[in-house]
């Protein structure tokens, strides 16, 4: 769909996504990384847990679909390539701390001079302005300023971060919009322009209605383990332990929760497993989070009983033929083995590292004009050669510049 | 800021049959940035959302509710009985005479039953392009499960990676994967978009929710596939980080969050924390020395942060460059500095509710700004669209509405 522009992508491993979702679009994205290897790359666990520029699962996630030119920005032996480079792309996408690019000549107005239909995503915790320009921020620190760890985790217990990191892939995926957005733009106009991304603010548009509470009821929702508030400090159980895990089932209002309920109640009953109170109400009735409390303690008591002595595939697959709104709390392997992905083809054999084959996720999106793309992470520097020559860079040239050091 | 010019989606017609939060948060990019977005709806089967709290003053109502206003905001509202034949029939007109962009986030199938899949559109509009997001994809033995938001975090995987390794997961708040995929799955439609710009083809995109949410928590699932590794929630901990927690500051649950990336970070935070013995310790120079003795450090790390403010220990850190982060609960967010320097929460006025918050979007654009404007009353664009868009005389208006069409 993208397939006549090029990005330039100097991301490292905290806007690497923005890349990835260009590239999965078809646009041709052209990794600049160190010499060295991006800091992504250095990013465990590894292939067979092999550390290795080659290796890491992150980058063979995040960097598919790219080429890699192995070069030294901050080298002046490289102006002319970056020069050349930058004239020749459509987009280019950053996540340096505000101000690097300018020190080295490639900030935004430099290369607007450059290339004034260039589209320049800048990817940062908090933008490249305003009283935490500067600060230094991790996921962990972001997940807190962004109001996210607050809503997260055990009343008793601190706030929490989910243990995969959310802040910079969020970011990542929201300079993809951006740089959307000033795509159209540059149509309309023929004129480019900067992208300011803000992962604290990417983060906070997670947090679903809490802020419209604050504003509109002057509420501070809180977290609140494996419940969900519904109001009048009443909560619903939406976790369960099961025989070897654990499952999710929400009760949602109205008709849904009805019919939804009235298949659990059946299920529990033909084992008689089920409670008097529980069939005996009709849940259509009652809209989300509006049961009565004894209805929610027989619920959260019964319910807790029935799911822990079955397993968290017989409950998932009994809960699809019965359409019960209930759905495991899948770990890894749980996702690898979970049969609609399966049945989409989702997962898909690429070339691993080491030249055999490893398995990997598929496209997030099916289009049905032409399979989106999906080659495995290039190997450093693999695409030096052919970008340069491109530039129109000799094969005397491109070695002089690997002899130099300033590209690999 | 430099100058503004013409709206990136100006002209842009969408046909939006979204509802609750993945759909309409993607479809608003459209509408903060020109494009005239058709927000089909009916009174008899109000977006669930409409009756999502919080409503403005407590009371509820379907033009009330601040969590529905959030995802809307600049669209225009068209009610349609979907259950009547000349409703499905407008619908129809509005797809194939009118509209650039069909989106849609029903389960599989309810689309084609209105005679409105991409089969039956594309006939008379080959250069539509059509978008559903659907919780499952569509094919495969599950595409027909009812389900919503909030339970993809639990087979995403984020729930099991949200909590702590003794307890139960908790999940990340509300329908969390629903925040993230709009912002790729606007980008495949400004990109198909682009696609019929210069080939005049359109196109139909398929995401399955699950798969776009996999994305955002996919190395684990890449290291079980590779290494047979199953990864699990680990509280605030991180593998290639310590300390890094968040600490109990002064104040009733009051919090901030500290990280330690490097061993400089370490040192720098020891001083701070004035226990210069810690700073000097040898053994505490690695991330594996620190590792080892992590409780002890974050027992230390505590004593500092209790009797300071969560600001004030935040400020500390970072003035020697130490990552922190004030824990901000949602009223704090509306007085955090960068985010009012950025502009996030975005106030607008409306004829229900009053002055009400948004959020902003998450970028911004040196030249180019968004068009917020307040979300539409049920319905509140319908004779607008029969009248002007379709150049449905006034009689045939009056009584298809009389009929009840337009509920």
């Amino acid at each position: 769909m993208l397939s006549p522009y090029r990005v330039i992508d100097l991301a490292d491993d905290r806007g690497i996504f923005c890349g990835r979702v260009l590239a999965d679009l078809g646009a041709e994205v052209v990794k600049v990384e160190p010499v060295a290897g991006d800091p992504a790359r250095r990013i465990g666990p590894f292939f067979h847990d092999e550390p290795g520029v080659e290796n890491s699962l992150f980058w063979q996630l995040y960097a598919a679909n790219k080429k890699s030119l192995a070069l030294d920005i901050a080298s002046d032996t490289v102006r002319e390539a970056l020069r050349r480079l930058i004239a020749s792309a459509d987009f280019l996408i950053e996540s340096f701390r505000p101000g690097y690019l300018d020190s080295l000549g490639l900030g935004y107005d430099d290369v607007r001079a450059l290339n004034p239909t260039l589209v320049y995503v800048s990817i940062t915790p908090f933008g490249q302005d305003g009283p935490y320009r500067d600060f230094a921020a991790t996921d962990l620190t972001g997940s807190a300023l962004s109001g996210f760890a607050y809503l997260t985790g055990d009343p008793d217990r601190p706030p929490l971060r989910v243990s995969v990191p959310q802040f910079w892939t969020l970011g990542g995926a929201a300079g993809a919009a951006g740089a959307m957005t000033a795509h159209a733009h540059r149509i309309n106009t023929g004129r480019g322009q900067r992208v300011d991304v803000s992962c604290q603010q990417a983060l906070t548009r997670t947090l679903s209605h809490a802020p419209q509470f604050w504003d509109m009821n002057e509420i501070i929702l809180k977290r609140s383990g494996p419940f969900r508030p519904i109001g009048d400090g009443r909560n619903l159980r939406v976790n369960f332990e099961c025989a070897d895990g654990y499952v999710n089932y929400i009760q949602p209002g109205g008709a849904t929760g009805g019919r939804a309920m009235a298949a659990l109640c059946a299920w529990m009953d033909e084992h008689s497993e089920g409670h008097p109170l529980l069939s005996g109400t009709d849940f259509g009735a009652y809209g989300f989070g509006q049961l009565p409390d004894d209805v929610l303690d027989a619920m959260s008591e019964t319910l807790e009983a029935f799911f822990r002595s079955r397993t968290k595939r017989h409950l998932s697959e009994e809960a699809i033929k019965r359409r019960v709104l209930l759905f495991p709390v899948n770990d890894p392997a749980d996702v690898c083995s979970y049969p609609q992905l399966a049945a989409r083809g989702f997962f898909r054999e690429t070339e691993a590292p080491d030249g055999g084959t490893m398995t990997t996720l598929g496209p997030w999106v099916k289009s049905s004009e032409r399979p989106l793309p999906l080659r495995r992470a290039p190997r450093l520097g693999e695409h030096t050669g052919e970008v340069l020559a491109g530039l129109g860079f000799s094969t005397d040239e491109i070695a002089d510049l690997r002899v130099s050091g300033a590209a690999r | 800021m430099t100058e503004y010019s013409a709206k990136p989606f100006e002209g842009l017609r969408v046909l939006d049959f979204c509802w609750v939060v993945i759909g309409p948060m993607t479809t608003r990019y459209f509408s903060d940035f020109g494009a005239e977005v058709l927000r089909v709806e009916s009174s008899l089967r109000p977006d669930v959302i409409r009756h999502g709290l919080p409503f403005a003053e407590g009371k509820p109502g379907v033009n009330r509710s601040g969590y529905w206003a959030n995802y809307n905001s600049g669209k225009l509202g068209l009610g349609l009985n979907m259950a009547d034949e000349r409703a499905r029939n407008l619908a129809f007109r509005l797809a194939t005479e009118w509209a650039d962009v069909v989106t849609e986030n029903f389960t599989p199938g309810t689309m084609e039953k209105w005679g409105l899949g991409y089969d039956a559109l594309r006939k008379h509009n080959p250069g539509l392009v059509m978008f559903s997001a659907s919780m499952l994809g569509r094919g495969g033995p599950y595409d027909s499960q009812p389900g919503f938001g909030p339970v993809l975090t639990a087979l995403s995987g984020h729930t099991n990676f949200t909590g702590w390794p003794d307890r139960v997961p908790v999940s990340p708040y509300g329908a969390y994967t629903d925040f993230l995929i709009p912002h790729i799955a606007f980008s495949a439609v400004c990109a198909a978009l682009d696609h019929k710009r210069r080939t005049g083809q359109g196109q139909y995109l398929d995401l399955s929710q699950l798969e776009a949410a996999l994305y955002f928590a996919g190395p684990p699932v890449l290291d079980y596939l590779a290494n047979g590794r199953i990864q699990t929630r680990n509280g605030n901990h991180d593998p290639d980080m310590a300390p890094h927690a968040v600490y109990r500051c002064d104040g009733n649950d009051r919090w901030c969050a500290i990280a330690c990336p490097t061993d400089a970070a370490w040192h720098a935070l020891a001083q701070t924390i004035d226990r210069p013995d810690l700073a000097d310790d040898a053994t505490l120079a690695t991330l594996d020395g620190r590792k080892q003795r992590e409780a002890e450090l974050d027992a230390a790390i505590e004593a500092w942060t209790i009797t300071r403010s969560p600001d004030e220990a935040m400020q500390a850190c970072q003035a020697v460059g130490v990552a922190a982060g004030a824990v901000r609960d949602c009223r704090d967010l509306f007085d955090d500095p960068q985010e009012a320097h950025r502009g996030h929460f975005v106030f607008m006025d409306h004829p229900e509710m009053g002055r009400y918050a948004s959020d902003a979007n998450c970028f911004q654009l040196s030249e180019t700004a968004p068009d917020y404007r307040r979300s539409p009353l049920l319905g509140e664009h319908t004779e607008y669209v029969m009248r002007e868009l379709l150049g449905m005389p006034e009689s045939e208006y009056r009584a298809l509405s009389d009929d009840g069409v337009f509920e």
